[in-house]
């Protein structure tokens, strides 16, 4: 069985959120790096479970990224891959990112494509299905649980107020979200160990991006909570109804 | 030249998501001077000729049982095969869950840039530039499709719109449909309420409720004002509540029109989930919370006291 896990790396979910260069690049400085929560807690640590399930697995990690990404890129190997590839890019077009991953996965006729149910930076969910469509394969999307018996996989999935089951022959592609996995940490002999295990790094393939980011901007600043005594709660529903019109 | 929408469906009745993404496509083609079509897949009970009230002109249906449960790759081929019949240069759906499964796929299938949970109408002065929500809602892109046909999936909750007047007219659509890769074989949901990701209304519950046992006053609310359920994650996690409720950063994120947060504290990660919230009111009995500076409105109390009294005057309001 071969895994291929996407690995992204965002920044911390407390980080500050500011710009620079007239509001159309994201202001990185001093920003603390982390791997992508739902690549790193769900996607990844479900594969290492099937590993530890079936001895023969083998798990690559591939991510989109520069350099400075290549401390995330060892944490996820101490949790547990077996090598990583970094495709050598900067991109915030999904269609560039699924295409490098893509040309990767291609070669290397993997089972089961894992990735996050979305990055938490850009939110685009959407390189999961456009890997899957790239390779002509099913794509599971937003999975809350996934196992997989011979070459068949059954896979939860999430739906307007619920879960769906769906069976689906391997090869797969699977966004995971909570559920899939329980978060891991590190240890020591996973932290030294990483630090051998290959890293290979490749030049992207030509592909043109479909789509670019012109700005950004913040939300506009709450004009500050009214507040209303707990001795009239009442009033809140009044509040809501005359003036947020709301209810 | 068209603006076409996919219209998705769940036992056979439209999704309200799709309603507001058939409101939406329609005003796009109103400002590209085109026309709005839609695309529905499977056997439906719905009568389709009221998509006209919400500006469709025409809806092409492909009644055939193989498309009634969703197979991504399916899916993807038989719109994409409509959006070229009628010429689509714009296609919206909703960033719905079956949105999220189709909307990429479609992109790579047409070439045709995608913008995934945009929240506006395009801005066509320069371009073509569609705004999303990212960081978690804590800023927003502008983000221009480069490509002749553009996709847009619409964030639910973030269009208003309203039923006016018209009928669509419905033809069959003929298309080449392949055998489905993906089985469904159980769907569990809950019925009869309203799904959280499609509510107007949420009232919410975190830790300060100290247990599962204590969740009537959040349940006795919620349906005093016909709203969905929510929680945070340590709740979910602690299942006192179905996973399917925990919002933020690593759960749902939502943007409905009011949104009660009881006894939860406005971490950073679960403000990430409802920050798009158009009305938060916060009951915590610390006015310390950090939720009361994304607040519009709030109370410093203990909700044991607060919350019955609120669903009183909800009541009396409504006459129930
Ligand atoms: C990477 C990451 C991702 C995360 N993702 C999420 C996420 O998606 N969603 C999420 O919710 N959290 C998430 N968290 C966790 C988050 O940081 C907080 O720990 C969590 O939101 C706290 O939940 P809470 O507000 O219910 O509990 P607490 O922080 O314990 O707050 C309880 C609140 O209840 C109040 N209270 C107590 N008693 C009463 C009473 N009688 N009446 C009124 N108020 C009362 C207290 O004053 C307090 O403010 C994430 C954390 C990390 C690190
Ligand atoms: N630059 C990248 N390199 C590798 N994998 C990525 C990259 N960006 C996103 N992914 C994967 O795709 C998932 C969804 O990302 P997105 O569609 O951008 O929200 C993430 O959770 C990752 O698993």
């Amino acid at each position: 069985m071969k895994i291929l896990v996407c690995i992204s790396k965002t920044p911390d979910t407390t980080a500050k959120i500011a710009f620079t260069d007239n509001n159309t690049k994201f202001a990185s400085d001093g920003v603390q790096w982390i791997i992508n929560p739902y690549d790193e807690w769900y996607a990844l640590v479900r594969a290492i479970e099937l590993k530890e399930a079936a001895a023969d697995t083998v798990i690559h990690l591939i991510t989109v990224a520069t350099a400075d990404s290549e401390p995330i890129i060892r944490k996820a190997l101490a949790l547990g891959g077996d090598e990583a590839i970094r495709v050598n890019a900067d991109s915030h077009d999904s269609f560039y990112i699924a295409s490098q991953i893509a040309a990767i996965a291609k070669e290397g006729a993997y089972d089961i494509i894992f990735t996050g149910k979305e990055t938490i930076d850009y939110n685009g969910s959407s390189i999961a299905g456009m890997v899957a469509e790239l390779l002509d394969m099913p794509y599971i999307s937003l999975a809350t649980k996934f196992d997989i018996a011979g070459t068949e996989a059954t896979i939860n999935r999430e739906i307007e107020g619920g879960e769906e089951t769906d069976k689906v022959a391997l090869p797969v592609v699977v966004s995971c979200q909570k559920g899939v996995a329980e978060q891991r940490i590190p240890n020591m002999k996973g932290i030294m160990g990483a630090r051998t295990k290959p890293l290979k790094v490749v030049e992207p393939a030509a592909v043109e991006a479909l789509t670019s980011i012109t700005s950004f901007d913040l939300p506009p600043a709450k004009a500050g909570v009214k507040l209303i005594s707990a001795d009239t709660p009442e009033e809140l529903v009044r509040l809501l109804h005359d003036e947020a019109k709301v209810i | 030249m068209s603006v076409l929408i996919f219209i998705d469906q769940a036992d056979g009745q439209i999704k309200k998501s799709s309603l507001e993404a058939a409101a939406y496509g329609a005003k796009v083609a109103e400002q590209s001077g085109t026309s709005a079509e839609a695309i529905v897949l499977g056997n439906i009970t719905d009568d389709l000729t009221s998509l006209g009230k919400y500006g469709i002109k025409k809806v092409h249906t492909v009644k055939d049982s193989k498309l009634n449960s969703l197979d991504a790759q399916l899916f993807t081929k038989v719109i994409a095969q409509a959006a070229t019949t009628t010429g689509a240069t714009v296609i919206v759906l909703s960033n719905n869950f079956a949105g999220k499964s189709v909307a990429p796929r479609l992109s790579v299938k047409l070439k045709a840039g995608l913008v995934s949970g945009a929240i506006a109408l395009p801005d066509t002065t320069k371009g073509f530039v569609v705004k999303k929500s990212v960081f978690s809602g804590k800023a927003f892109a502008n983000i221009a499709i480069n490509t002749p046909i553009k996709i847009i999936s619409l964030s639910p909750n973030s269009y208003s719109f309203t039923a006016g007047t018209g009928s669509a007219e419905v033809a069959d659509f003929a298309a080449t449909i392949d055998a489905p890769k993906v089985q469904v074989t159980a769907t569990n949901k809950v019925t009869g309420e309203i799904p959280l990701s499609e509510a107007e209304l949420v009232v919410s519950g975190g830790r300060g409720l100290k247990g599962p046992e204590n969740w009537g006053i959040v349940l006795d609310l919620a349906k005093a004002l016909g709203a969905a359920t929510a929680c945070s994650r340590p709740v979910a996690d602690a299942d006192w509540r179905p996973h399917h409720e925990h919002v933020g950063q690593t759960g749902l994120a939502i943007a409905p029109n009011l949104y009660i947060a009881i006894g939860i504290s406005g971490a950073i990660q679960h403000l990430a989930g409802v920050n798009r919230s158009k009305v938060i009111v916060v009951i915590n009995k610390d006015p310390e919370a950090p939720f009361f500076k994304a607040a519009d409105y709030g109370i410093v109390g203990d909700a044991f006291e607060v919350v019955p009294k609120i669903t009183a005057a909800v009541k009396k309001l409504k006459g129930i």
